[in-house]
């Protein structure tokens, strides 16, 4: 028998049929955001003595229904807040924090183990604002952390946790752990929220 | 002359449409890997505030989400005000203990101690609200939250 060439199949619908998958796909799925500002609250029993802090040590953020950001009693751009956080925190008052390059202003904090910051807000607070609020102060926080990695390990610690994640960086993690650690406590996040 | 004009005569050939289907399975394959099945039906609007001092989630399995916001245009009947959401329902603040309490029961028990907290909140919510649901949360002591943002600049968007 004489070969025959086989006759073309019709694919017009094809991209029809791939369509249809398409915007199935597209409306029953979405893309997940799951990265966000991790916090950890206080827990519920109260501690029966109470703990006296001096008031130079206690950094006031507060946040009225107005969205209005008052700072240490004065009224403040959120643009400025991350600069004026870090500058109290780093102010290293009573001269014991030998890595600090603070002003050593005996009027703001003793150092960055005793420096608190207070946030406090009202109901009428939105969460867009509060939000914008806690991201500078933790961004305060990691630019100080930052800055002490890389003046002690030439690395940030961004990417020093980066690093303590990943599967495959091939480095000693106990050690890595212990500079993180090390870092952590140098600048102890102490952030309280006023209920 | 009978050539030149043979030429001339006859239909436009039909574009060649063998490549359309590749395109589209090409869209068709990342939407199926860049995305998930919706968990949940949103009742309420979402619109999450931005943030760039942003950590990952990473163990989704350990995570338990608490919805808020304003309810979105099909349930206009529920007012105006930010509601929390619950799986596929509006709850109040006393059904977060218990939403709590069924989220632990159905994970390990070796697990619930890293149970975390993601507040989805629409960005033009009270904290009001958000000050009770952690107050709700303090008392059934699932401490470990996190405020589930999109990545971004705060300062640029406001």
């Amino acid at each position: 028998m004489a070969k025959r060439a086989a006759p073309e199949v019709n694919a017009g619908s094809m991209a029809d049929i791939a369509f249809l998958l398409l915007i199935f796909f597209l409306v029953t799925t979405t893309i997940e955001t799951d990265s966000g500002i991790n916090r950890k609250l206080p827990p519920m029993e109260e501690s029966e003595e109470d703990v006296v802090i001096k008031q130079r040590n206690i950094f006031t953020v507060l946040l009225n229904g107005k969205d209005q950001l008052l700072v240490e009693d004065e009224l403040m751009e959120l643009k400025d807040l991350r600069a004026a956080a870090i500058e109290f925190l780093d102010n290293n008052g009573d001269g014991s924090c030998d890595y600090c390059k603070g002003k050593k202003d005996k009027s703001s904090s003793d150092n960055p183990d005793k420096a608190i910051i207070s946030l406090k807000n009202e109901r009428e607070t939105t969460y867009k604002t509060y939000i914008a609020v806690q991201n500078e102060l933790v961004a305060a926080y990691n630019e100080l952390r930052n800055a002490r990695a890389l003046a002690q390990h030439g690395k940030s610690f961004a990417e020093m946790q980066a690093d303590y994640k990943d599967v495959n960086w091939p480095g000693n993690k106990e050690r890595l752990k212990a500079k993180i650690d090390q870092i952590k406590t140098d600048y102890p996040q102490k952030l309280s929220e006023v209920q | 002359m009978s050539k030149f004009k043979k030429k001339k005569s006859g239909d436009m050939p039909a574009v060649n449409t063998a490549s359309l289907p590749d395109i589209v399975f090409m869209l068709l394959f990342f939407f199926m890997v860049a995305t998930v099945m919706r968990q949940n039906t949103l009742k309420i609007e979402n619109n999450l505030p931005f943030a760039d001092q942003v950590e990952k989630l990473d163990k989704k399995d350990l995570v338990m989400y608490i919805y808020a916001g304003k309810p979105s245009a099909n349930y206009v009947q529920y007012g105006k005000e930010a509601r929390i959401q619950l799986n596929d329902d509006f709850a109040s603040v006393r059904d977060v203990a218990a939403f709590v309490a069924a989220e632990r029961a159905s994970k390990r028990e070796e697990l619930i101690p890293f149970l975390t907290t993601a507040l989805k909140v629409d960005s033009d919510a009270n904290m009001g609200l958000i000050g009770d649901i952690k107050q709700e949360l303090r008392k059934v002591n699932a401490l470990k939250i996190n405020y589930t943002t999109k990545k971004g600049s705060v300062l640029g968007r406001d």
